[in-house]
């Protein structure tokens, strides 16, 4: 602080140098004003088959706060804009949006590291983020351009990055897979872990037990997420499922209930569960209790099976950046300026992107036939009529 | 099971098309549009009792309504049925008929169908529906291990012949790899059960009625993109169409045109376009049926053209087409003035952006016929 203070300092006088007979105007709030830690208290955190938790209060650095905000305010303009692009008809095809859910995406992975793995089902776009892509492939792809995260060949529901599988359109199918990788980092010892996750509706799937039962059988470093948002879909969670006690549901297995609205709590429980991994002890299971402001996709008004009071009501009480944004002000690790500067530059980066999206080429119609198999020569793919024939190009 | 007023119907209708046709492949719904339905065509059908005008889905419900109302042990479920489906096709049922006769699934494919092959072995009329054909595969060994093979190894004993499975099938212009799927050629291997894909609201309600009459596990696919755009003037009676017919929906004799669904409207298209441009008489049949399919009625059109097209939107490769093609070529070898053209989707897996170049549209379906007349 002192050393900043010097330096800010050291530039009004050179500025002041220059300029003899002008009046530099500091600012009146300079960087050594802000709080650069502070500790919160989270909500506890529900327990089944495990003696303790997570801790009940988390440090928040002014770095990361800063960094958890602009991650959630880019998730949730990002959405906003495909939302704005759907209705454009510039997106087509199916688009599943996150917003309400942000706090999901950015807590876990301030639990974990970009070398641990990740899995989801289609309601992706969040997490194909904060796995590494940008917000300009992510729209690209939404668009189905060539500049895509998946060349433009998967659209919404498939998008990868390093260490992300994805991005799954059949409901539940991921689960199985992330307890394969889950093997392979056991197996290669490097101390990673999966990250599987799921929603209300899909817990439901055989499936999904069927994982369970392996990784515990096997102790596979694999972490179960099951992110509540009250709806499959239109069904809400007490017309569809015997227990909506999701976080039990693993049976065997350790679970957590863990509020998904707050991004601290959210990193507290997952960095629970990593430790609970990487030490050996098998799997674990979290559900975050979370809740999605769009419908279950843009087909979906999102009104029919709640009442928009309830999308007010969590929108007010709950609405994850607004509960980090009143931690930071309140306790001084931020000013209300530079918070708006974060939206402005993140709405900027938004706009480039969506300007991105919209510019760039469709993929080559060769793209259509690439890829179907791993292939060192390319071989004939039959097409629609018995003379015609494409040449895969993978 | 109950009988219903079966009055065959020899129906030989031509769609009432209001689909904008704007030129391109793809209307502003994004639906396809590469096929159009021509207006002023009259339906040609002898029908049973009052019409009223329904389009796909309302000739689902209508014929969904007929069951409840004249079979007391019919049950209807699956994912979001009760508040009326995801495609309309169940609604007002649940406030007819109680909710105990029409109830929602939890999200499980295999265990709807495990659970609808034991309510129909049980004596309940069940009609499940899985909420797109793509999402059938979780339930695939559920049908093909228990409901196809259930009458078999009992020795008659048993059998779920009360299950009939309805999913919306087929592409619809922007459903991309997971809500475009025509999955009839992985159910056609499988004795045992029957599979039953309709091209209209007329016979989407009488084929529908007879699959849940058959005594046998039906799977019946319902074109989704057709759910709107077709519409008829659909008796409101029960009424059934026979299973394994396949019907001739215009006579000709130099090319035999055989498809199914939403492509028979794309080869009436390419059949006019023959006769204006190439004069050439083409004769369309609707397969209807795909296991057991109607060899007859194919061969004996065959034996009169000497010249076969078949066209289907799944991958060429195992594509339903293969059986009719390799069939045929077994009964009519002599016959043939020329090899047997398949138009079909290509060997990809259904594609997000490449949709408009990926389905046999009339332009193909055309080029085959052309080349088809001078071999």
């Amino acid at each position: 602080c002192v050393d900043q203070l010097l330096e800010v300092s050291y530039v009004l006088s050179q500025g002041c140098s220059l300029h003899p007979f002008s009046l530099m105007v500091a600012s009146s709030r300079s960087y050594a004003d802000f709080t650069p830690e502070a500790t919160f208290d989270i909500k506890k955190v529900d327990l089944h088959r495990l003696e303790e938790g997570p801790p009940l209060t988390a440090t928040l650095t002014r770095e990361e706060g800063l960094k958890y905000y602009r991650t959630m305010q880019t998730i949730r303009r990002m959405e906003l804009k495909a939302d704005q692009l759907y209705k454009q008809k510039i997106i087509r095809g199916f688009c599943h949006l996150y917003d309400g859910q942000e706090a999901c995406a950015v807590g876990i992975e301030g639990g974990i590291t970009l070398s641990d793995h990740l899995i989801t089902a289609y309601r992706a776009h969040g997490y194909t983020l904060t796995r590494g892509g940008t917000v300009r492939e992510i729209m690209a792809e939404l668009t189905g351009r060539r500049g895509g995260i998946a060349k433009g060949k998967g659209g919404s529901m498939h998008m990868y990055t390093k260490n992300f599988y994805g991005g799954n359109g059949i409901v539940g199918a991921q689960v199985p897979l992330g307890a394969g990788v889950a093997l392979a980092c056991k197996y290669l010892g490097n101390d990673q872990l999966c990250v599987s996750l799921y929603g209300d509706g899909a817990a439901n799937q055989g499936q999904i037990f069927e994982t369970y039962n392996m990784s515990s059988l096997w102790k596979l470093p694999i972490i179960f997420i099951c992110e509540n948002n009250q709806y499959g879909m239109g069904t809400s969670v007490e017309r569809s499922s015997a227990s909506t006690e999701y976080y039990k549901r693993g049976d065997y297995i350790p679970g957590l209930r863990v509020d998904g609205m707050d991004v601290l709590c959210v990193r507290e429980a997952t960095k629970f569960a990593a430790d609970h991994c990487r030490s050996g002890k098998g799997p674990i299971l979290m559900e975050l209790q979370t809740y999605r402001y769009h419908g279950h996709s843009m087909s979906d008004p999102g009104v029919s099976y709640r009442t928009r009071e309830e999308i007010q009501e969590v929108r007010s009480k709950s609405d994850p950046i607004s509960m980090l944004k009143d931690r930071m002000l309140s306790n001084n690790m931020a000013s209300i300026e530079e918070l708006k500067e974060i939206d402005i530059a993140v709405r900027k980066e938004i706009e480039d992107a969506a300007q991105f999206a919209t510019t760039d080429p469709e993929p080559p119609l060769d793209d259509l036939c690439s890829h179907i198999f791993a292939n060192d020569q390319p071989f004939e793919v039959r097409a629609a009529t018995p003379w015609t024939k494409l040449t895969s190009t993978s | 099971n109950t009988m219903f007023s079966t009055s065959l119907l020899r129906v030989g209708s031509k769609l009432i098309g209001l689909l904008l046709t704007r030129k391109g492949h793809f209307n502003t719904l994004g639906l396809r549009n590469d096929f159009g339905f021509p207006p002023g065509l009259r339906t040609k059908t002898f029908l049973l009792g009052p019409t009223t005008k329904m389009n796909l889905f309302q000739s689902v419900t209508s014929a969904l309504d007929n069951t409840l109302a004249s079979d007391p042990t019919a049950v209807i479920f699956g994912e979001d049925v009760a508040f009326g489906g995801v495609f309309r096709c169940t609604v007002g049922l649940r406030d007819k008929y109680g909710k105990d006769r029409v109830f929602n699934t939890p999200l499980c494919e295999q265990g709807i169908v495990g659970f609808g092959i034991g309510a129909a072995v049980a004596g309940a009329t069940a009609i499940a529906e899985i909420q797109f054909a793509d999402y059938i595969y979780p339930a695939f060994d559920q049908i093909v291990n228990e409901a196809a093979k259930y009458r078999y190894r009992s020795g008659n004993l048993f059998d779920c012949g009360n299950l009939t499975i309805r999913a919306p099938w087929g592409c619809v212009g922007h459903g991309s790899l997971y809500h475009s799927q025509s999955p009839e050629a992985f159910f056609a291997h499988c004795p045992g059960i029957k599979v039953v894909i309709p091209r209209g609201p007329v016979q989407c309600k009488g084929l529908l009625l007879s699959c849940i009459a058959d005594q046998n596990p039906c799977i019946f696919f319902e074109p989704k993109i057709l759910y709107r755009a077709a519409v008829e003037q659909v008796p409101t009676e029960a009424y059934t169409i026979p299973l394994s017919q396949a019907e001739v929906i215009q006579e000709g004799s130099d090319v035999t045109l055989v498809a199914w669904g939403t492509q028979i409207h794309v080869l009436m298209e390419v059949a006019n376009m023959a006769q204006e441009k190439l004069g050439v008489s083409c004769e369309l049949i609707d397969l209807q049926t795909i296991l057991p399919w109607d060899t007859e009625t194919v061969c004996k059109s065959v034996a009169k053209t000497g010249r076969l097209l078949i066209s289907h939107e799944a991958p060429i490769t195992g594509g339903f087409a293969a059986e009719i093609s390799s069939t045929v070529q077994e009964e009519c070898f002599l016959n043939l003035e020329a090899p047997i053209a398949r138009v079909c989707g290509y060997d990809t897996p259904f594609p997000h952006i490449f949709e408009p170049f990926y389905i046999p549209d009339k332009w193909k379906c055309f080029d085959a016929i052309k080349k088809l007349i001078s071999y």
